[in-house]
């Protein structure tokens, strides 16, 4: 068990700061410990609420998963869904939204829509992981080409260029951070320590295309996995 | 038509990154500058760079640089196509994944694609941070400030878009100072 990360993310005080009991604010942004972080959250909340027996419409789902993904900067969701679908509106059960969130941080693609379309898809089958997932996407999307379209005409400014640059490091720097995070997750045994290194290696060293890299070692961990989980 | 030959050649670029990018966007983040600056050059490395830091300080997920990079290469339609490529392969799998969960709800499975793309991840987002930093400006300067702020989001409280501020900033003094 990790030690609880120490990061208030920005998104949660932005969303509700009336509402953020302790556990909440040791919830930072990332996604790797959130499923350690949540089960935490509901030890502490016993006894777990129920869901409501009628499913949200859609308007509904798409206004909460507008909400969710405009107010969402630099990450940190994943608490936020919790709070508001777990916590708040009792849609899901602690269970249910666990095995999604892990299910959708495991798959390929974008963690926040994959849970999105988990939720959705819980909520109102195909029609609701369309609703859920157009909602976190296509805001944000407008505001990306709003705004991208701004600063771009401006990144031939040598401050702004330099800013951007300089952000640009400090973005990778998250990230190199989340991969670190990502790491202390998965090596939980050697067979998973050697699937790491290959691979990092097979990109990084061998240059191999991550096309190749996913496509032998996916079966392959995949594989590890249900032999360990049929013992 | 060069336009619909852009257009589709979008689709195939960011469709099979869609289904790479285990543990999420930054996973493929390495493949993505690759495909983009070296492969088509469709931007140069500091254009690629630009659209990263501005994905990351705007809403939502990091991983809507492939549409801000469709509405440079060809306007709305670009960032239409770009954006269905990128999400639609791997949203046809988590939806499938959802039904089979509905059907078989037997934690076996399950437990077996956490174990097994959990390491790839992890291994795939390292990588992807190794192949940013060997292209960043800066040189050596990159490495330094990309590690003090991975420091930073592990032993300090800051939110992520602070932090990100702050290097940034030491990033630029750096820069002046050495670059």
């Amino acid at each position: 068990m990790p030690a609880p990360l120490a990061l208030p993310a920005e998104p949660i005080t932005l969303f509700e700061p009336d509402r953020i009991a302790l556990t909440d604010q040791k919830e930072n942004s990332d996604v790797f410990d959130d499923d350690r972080r949540a089960e935490r959250h509901v030890a502490a909340a016993r006894p777990e609420p129920q869901p409501v027996s009628t499913p949200p419409a859609l308007v509904e789902l798409f206004l909460v998963f507008t909400k969710l993904g405009i107010t969402s900067i630099g990450g940190g969701v994943n608490g936020m869904m919790h709070r508001e679908f777990v916590t708040h509106r009792r849609w899901f059960t602690d269970e249910d939204f666990l095995s999604g969130l892990a299910l959708s941080q495991s798959l390929p693609g974008v963690n926040v829509a994959n849970l999105a379309l988990w939720l959705g898809y819980r909520c109102r089958g195909i029609s609701g992981a369309l609703a859920a997932l157009s909602a976190v996407l296509l805001p944000p999307a407008i505001v990306i080409i709003l705004i991208g379209d701004v600063i771009l005409r401006w990144s031939g400014n040598p401050v702004v260029g330099a800013l951007l640059a300089g952000l640009a490091v400090a973005a990778t720097g998250m990230n190199l951070w989340v991969g670190y995070l990502a790491t202390r997750y998965a090596c939980t045994d050697i067979a998973a320590i050697v699937l790491t290194v290959a691979a990092f290696t097979g990109c990084t060293v061998f240059h191999l295309s991550t096309l190749v890299v996913v496509a032998v070692l996916a079966p392959i961990g995949i594989g590890i996995g249900f032999l360990k989980a049929r013992r | 038509m060069k336009h619909d030959n852009l257009l589709l050649s979008m689709l195939f670029v960011f469709t099979p990154l869609s289904l790479m990018a285990i543990g999420g966007g930054s996973s493929v983040l390495g493949a993505l500058q690759h495909a983009v600056v070296d492969d088509q050059q469709w931007l140069t490395t500091q254009g690629f760079f630009d659209m990263f830091a501005i994905s990351r300080v705007a809403p939502g997920p990091g991983t809507l640089i492939v549409t801000l990079i469709g509405w440079h290469l060809a306007g709305l339609a670009g960032a239409i196509v770009s954006t269905i490529a990128i999400f639609t392969p791997s949203s046809v799998l988590v939806v499938a994944v959802a039904y089979l969960w509905n059907r078989y709800p037997d934690a076996a499975w399950q437990k077996a694609l956490k174990y097994g793309l959990a390491p790839l991840a992890a291994g795939l987002v390292l990588s992807s941070v190794f192949a940013l930093l060997e292209n960043a400006r800066g040189g050596w300067i990159a490495w330094v400030v990309a590690a003090l702020v991975a420091l930073a989001a592990q032993k300090v409280r800051l939110g992520p878009v602070t932090l990100m501020a702050i290097g940034a900033l030491v990033f630029c003094g750096l820069f002046r100072a050495f670059g």
